[in-house]
């Protein structure tokens, strides 16, 4: 009776053992998948032409795979959502740390998370028939697919990752540090800046990658209001395309297995992981360490 | 300037020179300015985002709440924008997130359980939780490709609503894993104690005293991780979900014989969110109300879900004191 018990159990054990080990077998899915399919692709296309050839037109007759267009898409996409982002995250995060009341920190908290729940295809809706018509009120020539208005309103839907988590970091910054600054004669607002954001410096930077991160990631905002148009520029008033934008378009089309528009999406996939990777490292890591700072 | 401040720093210890004096003064005024003055541009800044979000609702009901109706919610997309409707598309989503729940639920509760009760802390351990970090990072477009790669390809499933809930199920449960962990991590170890003084076994002790204590936190955050997932809409577009469905997936109860049926598994879908892509994306003007009536719908379900989900972490923390 007795040894039947432990084998249950043993059981049990290695059974919720292979589900941990589920999400290991995930990310070797994702690992393998893409790079089975671009190892694919490069043997069709060169790397150097991929890197640096300033054209992307896989689905033109004459074909050009230079991924650079779609990350300078990506990259001014992500620029102007952090423009907005980081100084709107980080004055409200001092602001509910430092300033309010518990009683307001405690309200305004959850409603600033509903930001973060609103589907991402609702904000693209938003960017391309709300904020674009009133930016064209406002800034001339500017053409109804832009990065500019996806770009603001990406801004704001990461604002509670950046305010959350920021704040979260302050919160943790001790008192005593505080109490040092005030005992001196600093008024709240030089406490805030020469103190507590100094001292959260590390939870504040893991804030602000990780909402670059979503910013690269970020595909029915840009899909819907960036246009489709790959473009080598900086200008954030004319149609550009994003890697996960190009990824949509291919996607929507019908493109069988196997053919070089196929084997494009992974290729521009795969880039596009290992940047978020590289980036939700170096945000894992300053988390890390400013956990063991305080804590 | 470095007087001045020399002087703010040493106020209070004897009379200080008149100028000093001075240059101290006019510092700390501007210091309580500037102090004010954030406490103002704070409040503001916090507000963008409100302010965002009452705008982007506004925008939406005025946009879209005419259109709202039976016939919107019982018709299949048509050419003509008036007559088109959500039925396959809604119908589409309650098939994945049922799908999905019972995908990922089990294996993010099991997983949490192994990491919170049984691994001890080694490099496996550790290997595991940045790999589970990482996943929750990983940007949602990367798991349609993992799906297409893997479900609608490698396997075979092609484009049905298996395929979809799978690739969803995966994208879902790092998130489930993490809010499960901090659920477990909130049960004392005296209740694990006491179980143990009982007799229990270790899987006795967290089936019957543990996972029913953490059960509201586990809840709460699937109900979270679940409202993420109904609006995911790129990686069911990568993995080729149709955005032009005028059939729903078969019933899962029939009249004849065994009563229950499975063929909807492999039936093409579309959801919610990748119909309201299809419709902003087209030019015609009538197609952009029919976008802004489903997402009033499907804001409706994500809110309520939250709101289920922040009521039941609400209640729960009040009650329980450990």
């Amino acid at each position: 009776m007795y040894k039947r018990f432990r084998v249950k159990e043993k059981i049990i054990e290695g059974a919720l053992f292979l589900s941990a080990l589920s999400s290991v077998f995930v990310t070797f899915g994702i690992i393998a998948v893409l790079f089975f399919e671009t190892y694919e692709f490069f043997k069709e296309v060169s790397i150097i032409d991929f890197l640096i050839d300033t054209q992307w037109t896989p689905l033109f007759a004459e074909k050009h795979f230079g991924i650079l267009p779609l990350f300078a898409g990506t990259f001014l996409s992500t620029a102007i959502a952090m423009a907005v982002s980081l100084p709107i995250g980080l004055i409200s995060a001092i602001y509910l740390s430092e300033y309010a009341s518990e009683k307001l920190r405690t309200a305004i908290k959850p409603i600033l998370e509903v930001l973060a729940a609103v589907p991402t295809v609702v904000y693209g809706y938003f960017a391309l028939l709300f904020v674009t018509p009133i930016l064209q009120k406002l800034v001339s020539g500017l053409s109804g697919f832009n990065s500019l208005s996806p770009g603001i309103v990406m801004g704001i839907m990461i604002i509670p990752i950046i305010a959350s988590l920021s704040e979260d970091a302050m919160h943790a910054v001790p008192m005593s540090l505080r109490e040092g600054a005030l005992a001196l004669g600093s008024t709240k607002f030089q406490v805030s800046i020469k103190v507590v954001l100094p001292a959260a410096f590390s939870g504040i930077a893991a804030s602000f990658i990780l909402g670059v991160s979503r910013a690269v990631g970020e595909t029915m905002i840009v899909a819907i209001a960036a246009g489709q148009q790959p473009r080598l520029t900086l200008n954030p008033l004319v149609p550009i395309e994003t890697v996960t934008a190009y990824i949509v378009q291919v996607s929507l089309g019908d493109t069988p297995t196997g053919t070089i528009e196929y084997k494009t999406i992974f290729a521009a996939g795969m880039s596009l992981f290992v940047v978020t990777f590289f980036l939700n490292m170096i945000s894992y890591w300053l988390k890390k360490r400013f956990r063991e700072e305080y804590e | 300037m470095s007087n001045e401040i020399k002087g703010s720093r040493v106020r209070g210890q004897g009379p200080a020179p008149a100028g000093f004096k001075q240059g101290s003064e006019v510092r700390r005024a501007l210091n309580k300015f500037y102090d004010r003055a954030f406490s103002v541009v704070g409040l503001i800044a916090t507000m963008v985002g409100l302010a965002v979000l009452l705008t982007l609702l506004i925008d939406v009901f005025m946009d879209g709440a005419s259109r709202l109706g039976w016939q919107f919610l019982t018709s299949y997309p048509s050419r003509k924008p008036e007559q088109a409707g959500i039925l396959s598309a809604w119908v589409g989503t309650v098939w994945v997130m049922a799908l999905t729940f019972i995908i990922a639920f089990p294996l993010g509760v099991a997983a949490a359980v192994y990491l919170e009760e049984y691994s001890k802390k080694n490099w496996l351990r550790d290997f595991i939780e940045i790999n589970i970090a990482n996943l929750a990072g990983v940007p949602s477009i990367i798991y349609g490709l993992l799906g297409l790669g893997l479900f609608v390809r490698a396997l075979s499933l092609d484009r049905s609503v298996i395929s979809g809930s799978a690739t969803i199920a995966l994208l879902v449960l790092p998130i489930i894993i993490l809010s499960t962990r901090e659920a477990l991590k909130a049960i004392p170890p005296s209740i694990r104690e006491a179980s143990y003084a009982l007799g229990a076994s270790k899987w006795q002790t967290i089936s019957y005293q543990v996972l029913p204590a953490a059960m509201p936190g586990i809840l709460t955050g699937t109900i979270l991780a679940m409202s993420r997932a109904i609006g995911e809409t790129a990686p069911l577009i990568t993995i080729g979900a149709l955005t032009y469905v005028a059939f729903l997936p078969t019933s899962p109860i029939s009249s004849e014989f065994p009563f229950l049926s499975l063929r909807g598994l492999f039936d093409a879908f579309s959801v919610l969110p990748i119909q309201i892509f299809n419709w902003v994306s087209r030019p015609q003007k009538g197609f952009f109300t029919n976008a802004a009536a489903g997402i009033i719908v499907l804001l409706i379900i994500t809110f309520l879900m939250n709101g289920i989900a922040v009521w039941l972490r609400h209640k729960y923390q009040k009650r329980i004191r450990w």
